[in-house]
């Protein structure tokens, strides 16, 4: 396990598809049944690249759609197979139905998610309505700052999904073009670290083991469904333990820590704080350092875990917070944002002296979100807006 | 009834499963498929064919039809080649006469 840390890692300059195409090929899942669609196709293209050159034995499958990719993820994880994936928005779209089955068979299958915003009308550039329309599919779901943290959670997101507590589908998600296709300096960890941590999988009931033969994916009526519905809620309550647990190996091996549910910058002291997933996070992070010269004390929560929802200990860290504003890069028509849901919820149940509560929605459709905006939200929270309604960032109005 | 704890993680079903263990005739409505063993030539194609444990078979030998399993679809009787199972209402006991061009079909194939 200390493998890493005795050889220091030598930082490579990759994008955020080739890290975590290195993830997939230093993981070596036994079968990658996959379908091109930007802004994920660099990570299907580079880790074939690794497959043809002999770098990893993975079968890939070259399916006709994402539906088949799904299907037959699923099949190959019944069989006993360590599965992975990878898709962007109209792909997650045709994949959900069966990512839904996924989750419920309890197949570990990590899917890398290079986030796209969903047509109409048609675009290709970042925003996370793809992931955030899978979010009750009982998939655990990671977002990634950057390139580093999209290799990692790859590889942390491989245990989790496999613990016998968990068995879940892991999503990671990097933001699509700011991430996939941005070069960025990564550490690397050595092949035969990842390949220690990572072990080998050993599926609960191999539909392969003829010893022991298996039905599964069987029809069940009324009398049981809400009993395995209810299985899966424990599935999503064990990843936090195992999350929080998986921390400490991950440092030991690679020397990073991912401490806690998100990463809290600059946010104990703040009176302002903003709550961001994913790429807009790092932006956000030269803001708050750019306003705290300035004297003003704002900070950031940028979740890595959206499923399952870390709310106890959000509402915690934001409790005696003057105001919050949290940033959705997706719309629930008809409603608020996601997260600020999400974070809604978390105070109302937590907090009895609740912080002022803001939402905006952001980058639709890769919408570019420059610092400057950023510190828009902040001024908006000082001069105490309405936050009663619900606000748009960068939109022409 | 099990509790959800208590359940195979997944909802599968270890050491296997057998639609003998469901007994799906209740859905069955409108008509059944009767069975007679003078036309039987036991090919087993209604075996074949049938999605539910219905076909009684012992030995490679088509016994007869069981109520508590069959759905009543009617695929044994499209897949019968001899008409040794037509589908007749539900009320309906006894053994079909097979129309006559069915026979005469049998035997030019033959």
């Amino acid at each position: 396990m200390r493998l890493a840390v005795e050889h220091p890692n030598k930082l490579t300059l990759i994008t955020g598809a080739e890290a975590a195409a290195h993830a997939m090929r230093q993981i070596n899942p036994d079968v990658v049944p996959v379908y091109p669609i930007t802004p994920q196709t660099p990570i299907i293209e580079t880790f074939a690249q690794f497959v043809a050159d002999g770098r990893c034995d993975s079968e890939i499958i070259n399916v006709e759609s994402e539906h088949s990719a799904m299907s037959a993820a699923v099949g190959a994880s019944c069989a006993g197979a360590r599965v992975m994936t990878a898709t962007s928005s109209q792909g997650l779209a045709l994949m959900l139905e069966i990512v839904y089955i996924a989750a419920a068979m309890r197949c570990p299958i990590v899917i890398a998610v290079g986030s796209r915003a969903l047509s109409g009308p048609i675009n290709i550039h970042c925003d996370h309505s793809d992931s955030m329309m899978a979010r009750d599919a009982g998939c655990v779901q990671l977002f990634a700052e950057n390139a580093q943290e999209a290799y990692d959670l790859m590889i942390i997101g491989q245990r989790l999904a496999e613990d016998r507590r968990v068995l879940v589908p892991v999503m990671v998600m990097q933001d699509g073009f700011t991430i996939t296709h941005s070069a960025e300096p990564v550490a690397l960890l050595p092949d035969e670290a990842v390949k220690e941590f990572v072990g080998e999988y050993e599926a609960l009931y191999p539909l392969l083991d003829t010893d022991h033969p298996t039905t599964q994916g069987p029809f069940v009526l009324p009398d049981y469904y809400f009993e395995l519905k209810r299985q899966q809620v424990d599935a999503l309550e064990a990843a936090r333990t195992v999350w929080l647990e998986l921390q400490q190996d991950f440092a030991e091996m690679s020397g990073r820590r991912y401490e806690g549910f998100f990463e809290a910058y600059k946010l104990s002291d703040a009176d302002y704080a903003l709550v961001i997933l994913s790429s807009t996070a790092g932006t956000a992070k030269v803001m708050i350092d750019r306003l705290r010269r300035k004297g003003v004390k704002v900070g950031l929560l940028k979740p890595w875990l959206f499923r399952p929802f870390p709310a106890k200990e959000i509402a915690q860290a934001l409790e005696g917070k003057r105001a919050v504003a949290v940033l959705d890069r997706a719309l629930s028509f008809g409603s608020w944002g996601p997260m600020y849901l999400e974070i809604s919820a978390a105070i109302g149940r937590y907090l009895r002296e609740k912080p002022v509560l803001y939402n905006y929605i952001y980058g639709l459709g890769g919408r570019d979100t420059p610092p400057d905006l950023i510190a828009s939200v902040v001024t908006d929270m000082q001069s105490e807006l309405d936050p009663t309604v619900l606000h748009y960032l960068g939109l022409r109005e | 009834m099990k509790r959800y704890q208590e359940l195979p993680i997944g909802g599968g079903i270890p050491g296997g499963a057998t639609p003998q263990l469901v007994q799906t005739g209740g859905w069955r409505s409108g008509k059944k498929p009767l069975f007679n063993e003078k036309l039987c030539v036991n090919c087993l194609l209604c075996w074949v064919h049938c999605p539910e444990a219905t076909m009684l078979v012992e030995h490679s030998q088509m016994h007869g039809i069981s109520y508590e399993h069959c759905k009543g679809c009617g695929i044994c009787s499209q897949a019968c080649p001899t008409g040794a199972i037509v589908m007749v209402p539900e009320t309906n006991d006894a053994p079909q006469t097979p129309p006559e061009k069915v026979g005469e079909a049998i035997c030019v194939s033959r």
